[in-house]
């Protein structure tokens, strides 16, 4: 077992706990949210699509980093648009709330 | 390490921070906007480091920017375009058809890999490259068959057939002789190919024998499952940023998971293992021969106006028919006349938890008149009239008995209030596929009506009613 391999298992298993713990009594409210930015974080594979882009070096690799690159960018930029949609009617709410209470 | 890699590595120790804090965030309303913005910026980072890492270590064949940009340029702009434009009830199969292609991403970076190192493939790459494809193709075509089920493109009872079990257990031997294939040193490409169709029809058979009310908390867990493909795809192409990310996102959506399952009282595992709906379950009906007693508009709405307290239950017919408006408009008539009004929101209404928050939200229905189902089921037996909109297997009493599909499943005790309206469309059962008990109550009232029409009638009979 590679010192890389290791490294690469401790911050998984590292990575594991701190998501399991970051996550904690959320009010039912935002479990669409939250499920939706978490889904937007995983659009981090695009920086895999990059590089094998950077990598590819024949017709069959520069289709699959094609298709790649089209299913993780839907999903980054889609991700965080759905995301930040949903939380402005939290943000939308509050305002109108509050100018009812002036009345 | 050369400066230039040891600022990499700490600028991606940036992102991963940013995407734990945001997420963090996302916890609490009040703090939620700021969390997805961080996890924005944190996102920003990660990619532009990357690009950096493109134009400085590698040799980039012109080629490959062109397809990198135009990819990104369909893929981007057409998320975002969805995104924008979708209506909020589609909300929740956009979010799987979003987590579908990133599952389908992660296996494809898997794919590449293997494609290209085929001749040469070093040891560590096999056991996470089977597990990226394996996880990766699975939540592919499952998170398309969630999404069809919620956009009605597939059945939403859940399919199961003869043999399916057989198939299963076909299939899953299949995809293990190949996985072990690859895993003992084939540098076969075919071989990972046939892996993958196998895996894809493996991803629909898992989902389509689930119910389509079960479909939330499906894709929550097929979201957890992207993320672990994402780790996986991180250890294939060893790249920290993917395996920090998605474990995140695959521990996180797990806890998600199990806290939507509780929600609705039920067990990841009884969902996944299907039934839920099926035939055999349907269990014992209720009060046989019972008949419904359908009421106008106008006599619902002296009911409405003549109560000194409204409890309305909201479900998906209301987001279904877009009528969040006409509820609003409806309530604030009410509350002129000194009527209390409150909303009584189950978790699960709608297609997705929080789907009528959000919805209402929209409308501006004031925060503090939207109550969980803790807190305002101990004041139905206090309610004039609970107004049902749309709402179906959340306020069926039967959940109450054992032996149904919905047992177990804690409901909105509407049929204690001391009368009930209900606004639907027509008498078909809910997702559940089971009839509604609380339709035959001899104290409820059917309006039988589409929700923005309903709503509106019911309205300007209450305006037609106070003479203003």
């Amino acid at each position: 077992m590679s010192a890389s391999l290791l490294s690469d298992i401790s911050i998984f298993v590292l990575s594991l706990l701190v998501g399991f713990e970051v996550i904690s009594k959320v009010p039912a409210t935002l479990h669409t949210p939250l499920m939706s930015a978490a889904n937007s974080i995983h659009g981090i594979v695009f920086v895999g699509a990059m590089l094998a882009a950077a990598t590819a070096n024949d017709a069959l690799g520069y289709a699959l980093a094609f298709v790649t690159a089209v299913f993780a960018s839907a999903n980054l930029v889609g991700g965080y648009a759905v995301t930040d949609r949903m939380l402005q009617m939290f943000k939308a709410k509050r305002a109108p709330a509050a100018k009812d209470d002036r009345r | 390490m050369s400066t230039f890699d040891s600022v990499v590595a700490l600028l991606y120790l940036l992102a991963a921070i940013g995407f734990v804090v945001g997420l963090h965030l996302m916890n609490s309303p009040a703090t939620a906007v700021r969390g997805n913005r961080i996890s924005t910026v944190a996102m920003a980072i990660a990619v532009a480091v990357t690009l950096a890492v493109m134009a400085n270590d590698y040799h980039v064949h012109p080629a490959g920017w062109a397809v990198l940009a135009a990819g990104t340029a369909i893929g981007g702009g057409g998320g975002l375009r969805v995104a924008r434009r979708v209506k909020l009830t589609d909300i929740p199969q956009l979010v799987s058809l979003f987590n579908a292609v990133g599952g389908g991403a992660a296996a494809l970076v898997a794919v590449n890999d293997f494609v290209r190192l085929s001749p040469h493939i070093p040891t560590r790459a096999d056991v996470t490259t089977v597990l990226d494809v394996v996880i990766g193709v699975v939540t592919f075509t499952g998170s398309i068959v969630a999404a069809g089920k919620l956009q009605g493109l597939v059945s939403g009872a859940p399919v199961v057939w003869k043999g399916s079990r057989a198939t299963n257990g076909v299939l899953g031997a299949a995809a293990l002789g190949l996985a072990a294939y690859i895993l003992s040193g084939s540098q076969n490409v075919a071989v990972l190919g046939a892996l993958c169709a196998v895996l894809a029809v493996i991803g629909v058979l898992l989902v389509l024998p689930i119910g389509g009310a079960d479909m939330p908390v499906v894709i929550s867990l097929l979201n957890a499952f992207t993320g672990t493909a994402v780790a996986m795809a991180g250890f294939v192409i060893e790249n920290s940023g993917l395996i920090i990310a998605g474990a995140l996102v695959g521990a996180s959506g797990t806890i998600l998971t199990k806290l939507m399952a509780d929600a609705m009282n039920r067990s990841v595992l009884a969902i996944i293992a299907g039934g839920f709906g099926t035939g055999e379950a349907a269990g014992p009906v209720g009060p046989g021969g019972a008949s419904v007693q359908p009421i106008q508009a106008d006599d619902a709405a002296i009911q409405l106006a003549y109560a000194s307290k409204v409890v309305i239950v909201p479900g998906y017919g209301l987001a279904a028919a877009q009528a969040q408006h006409e509820v609003r408009a409806l309530a604030d008539l009410l509350e002129e006349r000194g009527v209390e009004v409150s909303y009584a929101i189950h978790p699960v209404a709608g297609r997705m938890p929080g789907h009528m928050n959000v919805l209402l939200a929209e409308a501006n229905v004031p925060y503090p008149q939207l109550k969980e189902m803790s807190d305002i089921n101990p004041e139905f037996p206090l309610t004039d009239v609970a107004l049902v909109i749309g709402a179906n297997d959340v306020v069926n009493p039967a959940a109450r008995r054992p032996g149904t599909p919905i047992s177990g499943m804690p409901i909105l005790d509407v049929d204690q209030a001391r009368s009930v309206i209900v606004i639907k469309r027509s008498m078909s059962a809910g997702y559940s596929g089971i009839d509604n008990e609380l339709y035959t109550d001899p104290k409820t009232h059917m309006l039988f009506a589409d929700a923005k029409a309903g709503l509106a009638d019911l309205a300007s009979a209450v305006k037609a009613l106070v003479g203003t």
